[in-house]
């Protein structure tokens, strides 16, 4: 027999394969609007009070903020006792992009295209992003059955009906356009022989539009726009992070002040546009989660608009993605893509059930794994850590040997590193922080309306996904809004005069904390975790 | 007291609890790291490693973040390796064995030892996917590459000189682009969108109160 796991979970194992043949023959019902409402409100880490804490300074004052972001929004600016002179401009430009995800590269291509001056600053290397991660796929209402109108729905509706229509708008009718983007620039979708797209559904869809490149989806798309930002001769400035704005005196922005990661010296980049494209959060580890995020995913972009000025959106919204690793321990908290649910595994518990539908939304489903074990129906890995089951095997049975190594190789793949054959035994899976909802408040264009030619896309950008986000619109988004704010940018950068630059708003904030009695005595950006144990 | 064991970084001895991971060990040795570490998930690259288990004489490579600490491992990091990538017009090139004969001739002088497929942290058959490019099979080199997270382990152990996921990523954006078929449904709604058929249908639901709204989208039909 096949073992790869200790006793307990080859026990449970059992009455999963017990119950997998009457599991097959019928779907898990949906649950009413009111069940999940009642779930989420039980079991959603949003709403734990404890949690969250009242942001005291900044356009925000008085909304609640996570614990570990409203530290880093009252801790003051790093270079305040740094002699920084701004007056000597190290990179002058029309459009200055900071980060380099899928939104970053996207933006500064169409920037570039548009004629424009642009370049991009990363803190880590190009590519070195949550889009790189993105496994699962890509939304788009192209096929006859489906429209735009229907993906507003469900985009509008998975999100609580607080998405920014205008958002919504935009994300859903340019979203064939993007595909179509991509694939002209030779990303390669899966496809049907005759060329029509491989699509399926995600959690919260109604009609099958999630494309994906295998379960390399993000990948498959960072590596193609990284290719051509390089093609086209884009400057990039890797290990270089922005720790604040630059504005003039007319209070438009008008760059940013730069960190070298490797030397610590300051640069100064001076710009007629600036697109803030830093991506997530998932490294301030909300509540003590794992995360599925990638390294320098700790909101600097948030900080860095915040605290000159532009307001945050749906903050206190947070994306526990159901499905992250629970064991092994070595890859705990890394993504499980919901495609593994798309393609035919269920959710089930360790009694063998398959308690809920496997394609709720995620905020839902995140609720579903988190009720079943702390009500007694999880499966304990060895190192403590609470599960349910991905009924991985299903996939084969379901779509024919050979389907797991076809549709999901990474995650096969990485499985396999530890032993774990997915498609001979179910995988054990807990909620892994994904994705900040929120983000700093833009307008249908793209643009902050606090600080004038200031322009926000990506997973910075908050209002576009509501409340919960779903599966494959955030590659979606990255690309529409990125592409976006890229043409706005080159095209506002045209008529934009600066007046003489200065940082007087990292003062002002500094005061202003001070006299809310709320200064931590910390900085922030924090642009890395702090990972590294010291002894002493 | 848990289970420890003795790992060498940069040469330096360091104990470390075993069920680490390379990358781990390494912050829980006290570094912060800042090159050679990107996803921390297996795909981006950023944290190709060499390794040799002390007493054994194979090199070894692999991703920091993907493989766990062993009893006398020798590690250094390889975070920058200066593969050399080739720049093009993709709307100009066009899928013949030509291209990859200008853009990376160096394909030609692999000398077949296959050491790259060896290196490759994903267990692509790398060779297999250059021979492919060498003949301009272009669909079956991006197959065979697919799977490729550019950490570069294979181009720093090739004795000549070649950039194979440079190589690769090409293959495949010509695939992409040129090579596969089209998907028809997809040009027709994007002419659809650009000629205004959805302009006032998406007007319309953007207008509707939250109620209608709520009763729309929990009685939408889902596709099965």
């Amino acid at each position: 027999m096949y073992t790869p796991y200790p006793e307990n979970m080859m026990e449970s194992i059992k009455k999963v394969e017990a119950t997998r043949a009457e599991r097959m023959s019928q779907e898990p019902r949906r649950l009413t609007a009111d069940e999940k409402d009642a779930l989420l409100k039980e079991f959603h880490p949003d709403y734990n009070p404890d949690a969250f804490e009242e942001i005291k300074v900044g356009p925000n004052k008085g909304q609640k903020a996570p614990l570990e972001l409203a530290k880093l929004i009252h801790s003051t600016s790093r270079i305040i006792d740094e002699n920084v002179d701004i007056t000597k401009v190290d990179y002058d430009v029309d459009v200055l992009v900071i980060g380099g995800g899928g939104a970053g590269s996207s933006c500064a291509i169409e920037a570039h295209n548009a004629g424009a001056n642009v370049m991009i600053v990363t803190k880590l290397r190009i590519g070195d992003a949550n889009t790189m991660m993105a496994e699962g796929g890509i939304q788009a209402a192209d096929k006859e059955n489906d429209s735009p109108v229907q993906h507003y729905l469900d985009c509008f509706g998975g999100g609580h009906f607080a998405a920014k229509p205008e958002l919504v708008k935009r994300l859903v009718m340019e979203a064939p356009d993007a595909i179509k983007w991509l694939n002209e620039l030779g990303v390669e979708f899966d496809k049907e022989e005759d060329g029509r797209m491989v699509t399926t559904h995600g959690g919260g869809t109604s009609r099958k539009r999630m494309h994906a490149a295998k379960d390399y989806s993000g990948s498959e798309i960072m590596r193609t726009v990284r290719d051509e930002v390089l093609n086209l001769g884009i400057p990039v400035v890797e290990f270089t992070s922005a720790v604040e704005l630059i504005k003039d005196e007319k209070g438009q922005v008008a760059g940013a002040i730069l960190l070298n990661m490797e030397t610590g010296d300051y640069s100064v980049a001076r710009a007629k546009t600036v697109v803030i494209a830093t991506g997530g959060a998932g490294r301030m580890h909300y509540q003590g989660f794992p995360t599925s995020n990638h390294y320098g995913a700790t909101a600097d972009g948030l900080i860095l608009g915040y605290r000159a000025g532009a307001p945050l959106l749906y903050q206190d919204s947070i994306q526990y993605h159901p499905t992250g690793v629970a064991h092994p321990v070595q890859i705990q908290g890394a993504l499980v893509t919901e495609k593994v649910r798309s393609v035919g595994a269920q959710l089930v518990n360790a009694n063998g059930e398959a308690y809920i539908h496997p394609l709720e939304t995620r905020d839902v489903n995140a609720s579903g794994v988190i009720r079943e074990c702390s009500e007694g129906r999880g499966v304990e890995a060895p190192s403590g850590q609470l599960g349910v089951w991905l009924d991985t095997p299903m996939i084969e049975l379901i779509g024919g040997e050979g389907t797991i190594e076809k549709r999901i190789p990474a995650m096969f793949r990485m499985y396999m590193n530890y032993g774990i054959d997915m498609r001979k035994v179910p995988i054990l899976i807990y909620p892994t922080l994904h994705y900040q909802n929120g983000g700093l408040e833009i307008n249908g264009d793209g643009f902050t309306e606090a600080i004038p030619n200031l322009l926000v896309a990506g997973e910075a950008a908050g209002g576009i996904h509501g409340r919960n986000r779903l599966m494959g619109n955030s590659l979606l988004d990255v690309i529409v809004f990125g592409r976006n704010a890229g043409k706005k940018a080159a095209a506002k950068a045209k008529e934009v005069e600066l007046g003489a630059m200065n940082i007087d708003h990292v003062a002002a904030y500094a005061e202003e904390l001070d006299a809310a009695n709320a200064a931590t005595g910390d900085v922030s950006p924090l642009l890395l975790p702090k990972y590294a144990r010291h002894e002493r | 007291m848990e289970n420890m064991v003795n790992v060498y970084f940069f040469g330096k001895k360091y104990s470390v609890p075993a069920e680490l991971t390379i990358m781990t060990a390494m912050e829980y040795a006290g570094y912060t790291l800042a090159r050679g570490c990107g996803c921390r998930h297996g795909f981006c690259g950023a944290c190709a490693t060499i390794y040799r288990i002390k007493g054994q004489n194979e090199l070894k490579t692999c991703l920091a973040c993907q493989t766990q600490v062993e009893e006398g491992m020798y590690v250094a990091s390889i975070p920058f390796f200066p593969t050399d990538k080739r720049t093009y017009n993709i709307e100009e090139i066009r899928p013949t064995q030509q291209i990859m004969m200008e853009l990376y001739p160096e394909i030609y002088s692999c000398i077949g030892c296959n050491a790259c497929t060896n290196a490759c942290t994903q267990d692509l058959d790398v060779m297999q996917y250059i021979a492919y490019a060498q003949r301009g099979e272009f669909e079956k080199c991006a197959e065979a590459s697919f799977d490729c997270v550019s950490c570069g382990c294979c181009s720093v152990r090739c004795p000549a000189g070649i950039s194979h996921p440079h190589v690769g990523l090409l293959a495949r954006r010509l695939t992409g682009k040129y090579i596969a078929p089209k998907a028809e449904h997809l040009e027709n709604r994007v002419e659809e969108i650009n000629h205004g058929e959805y302009d006032s249908l998406i007007e319309q639901i953007m207008q509707k109160p939250i109620t209608e709204m709520k009763e729309l989208y929990n009685t939408r039909e889902i596709e099965k």
